[in-house]
């Protein structure tokens, strides 16, 4: 036999499966806002007109983008314990998988920022708003528009990402596949299903991100030469 | 020591560099109440920087900016600091408005939302109130029908009243303009001189950098040639435009009347 259908129905079914979805889906969501997080001050101080606030985001950057985040994972979940900082299997892929994306986004949202014309924080200033209400009320909201489709593409890769995760035994989706092929022996069904819920999850976030790309550009007017009615209010 | 003089803005011994450059070599301006300051010159001779000097958008490397009887960037007594914090700063500058050469609106807002954007985020006044003021600006600078385009949908012209009106907005008591009508198609010129020339009626204080000498004659009651980082000669408008004493003067008065 070659295919077994009713395995491959059994499985998809699968609550133990189902739950490692869940558990992927939640890491990569953890992980995801420890990105978003560290990768805001990363940006923010790679803008800092000041070298040593600069500095240390600028290595932060480099030093994670430059290494595999498999190796940095393993690291910090069998490496630390020898430093006395002993991490437990959750947080370290949270940690890990966070620390790693935030290196990523920070490069996002810096470009996303410094896309944004100069004219609009000087004219923002010259009104009398302070740095923090320049960013939140002028440069945020336009960075958006050109942030949030790479963001996106990120969430994605993070949840796919996540499943390294499964190496410091963390019972994630591949984690809980690979656990039921050794006491199943059904290899392909369980792969098959185990690719098509990632594909699932994938896709619901695709459909999410189309939703999110047409809300940041609510506010975006057509473009100049497109001519305006007289009588347009 | 504040000003003796009843100056709105003073400029006292302004330096400025960028790098190695010496931009601003020493510039000294007073403007009082109600009066039209027109400043021209020719291009890369520092008009823009010292305007932005005057709202602290640069920062002097010496010499005082005092407006309204405070000296800008001036740390608050006893806050131990070596600058004033960036909510002081920005506190002063409410009392300055500015208009950009490229009008610089808020391209997310609406013409409205952009006019109310100061009041709103900055002196936290009420939404009625805010509203009714940017519509009463919107309709001072002919453009009560363009309250929700946002900037992508109106001209050249229009963007520039808007972004006058924004600065009205915060009822500053001086109006900076950096060649207002620089990057506006010729037929545009018009309106928003217009809207320059009501506003001096009106008795605002400006200070205003522009090639319009024309402009310059019946709005300012004062004109200073600025070249090289330095204030060269200034007087009445007839004097300098009809009359001008510095050969330099002379010369760019000429230069900008083959131009047009
Ligand atoms: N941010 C800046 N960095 C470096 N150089 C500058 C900057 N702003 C202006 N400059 C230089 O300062 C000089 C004066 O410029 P500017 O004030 O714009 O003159 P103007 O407005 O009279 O044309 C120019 O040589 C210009 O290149
Ligand atoms: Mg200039």
């Amino acid at each position: 036999m070659i295919w077994d259908w009713e395995a491959f129905f059994h499985y998809i079914h699968s609550p133990y499966l189902l739950t490692g979805a869940g558990v992927s889906l939640a890491l990569s969501i953890g992980a995801m806002l420890i990105g978003l997080v560290l990768g805001g001050c990363a940006a923010m101080m790679r803008m800092s007109e000041q070298r040593w606030v600069r500095l240390p985001a600028s290595g932060y950057v480099w030093l994670f983008r430059g290494t595999p985040v498999l190796v940095q994972l393993i690291i910090i979940y069998t490496g630390l314990p020898q430093l006395g900082l002993q991490l437990g299997v959750v947080a370290s892929a949270l940690i890990g998988l966070g620390v790693n994306e935030g290196a990523y986004l920070a490069e996002i949202i810096r470009s996303g920022i410094s896309a944004v014309p100069k004219g609009q924080f000087e004219a923002a200033r010259a009104i009398g708003m302070t740095w923090p209400k320049t960013m939140r009320i002028v440069v945020l909201p336009q960075a958006m528009r050109i942030i949030i489709p790479p963001l996106g593409n990120a969430f994605n890769g993070l949840m796919k990402t996540s499943s390294l995760a499964s190496v410091i035994s963390m019972e994630e989706l591949l984690r809980r596949t690979e656990l039921l092929v050794q006491v199943q022996f059904k290899v392909l069904e369980i792969f098959i299903v185990s690719a098509l819920y990632y594909l699932f999850l994938t896709t619901v976030w695709g459909l999410i991100q189309s939703r999110l790309e047409a809300y940041a550009s609510r506010s975006v007017a057509p473009a100049a030469n497109v001519p305006v009615p007289a009588d347009a209010t | 020591m504040p000003p003796e003089s009843s100056a709105i803005v003073e400029a006292r011994g302004v330096h400025k560099h960028f790098g190695a450059t010496h931009v601003l070599k020493g510039v000294d301006l007073a403007v009082s109440k109600g009066e039209v300051v027109v400043i021209i010159g020719p291009s890369g001779g520092g008009k823009s920087t010292f305007l932005r000097t005057l709202n602290f958008l640069d920062r002097p490397d010496s010499g005082e900016i005092w407006v309204n009887g405070a000296a800008m960037g001036a740390p608050e007594a006893g806050s131990g600091r070596a600058k004033l914090s960036d909510a002081g700063l920005s506190r002063q500058r409410r009392q300055i408005g500015m208009v950009f050469q490229q009008f610089n609106l808020f391209s997310h807002m609406t013409a409205l939302e952009n006019v109310m954007s100061g009041p709103i985020h900055v002196l936290k006044t009420d939404k009625a109130a805010a509203l009714a003021d940017a519509k009463r600006l919107l309709a001072l600078v002919g453009l009560a029908d363009k309250e929700a385009s946002y900037p992508g949908q109106l001209s050249g012209g229009q963007q520039q009243r808007v972004a006058i009106a924004r600065a009205l907005a915060m009822h500053p008591s001086v109006m900076l303009f950096d060649e207002p009508t620089s990057s506006l198609d010729p037929e545009m010129v018009a309106e928003v001189l217009q809207v320059m020339l009501d506003l001096s009626q009106r008795g605002m204080t400006m200070v205003i950098v522009t090639h319009e000498i024309q402009f310059a004659r019946k709005a300012a009651n004062r004109i200073l040639f600025m070249e090289n980082g330095r204030i060269i000669e200034e007087g009445r408008p007839q004097d300098l435009v009809d009359s001008p004493r510095n050969e330099r003067t002379k010369q760019f008065l000429n230069m900008v009347a083959e131009g047009s």
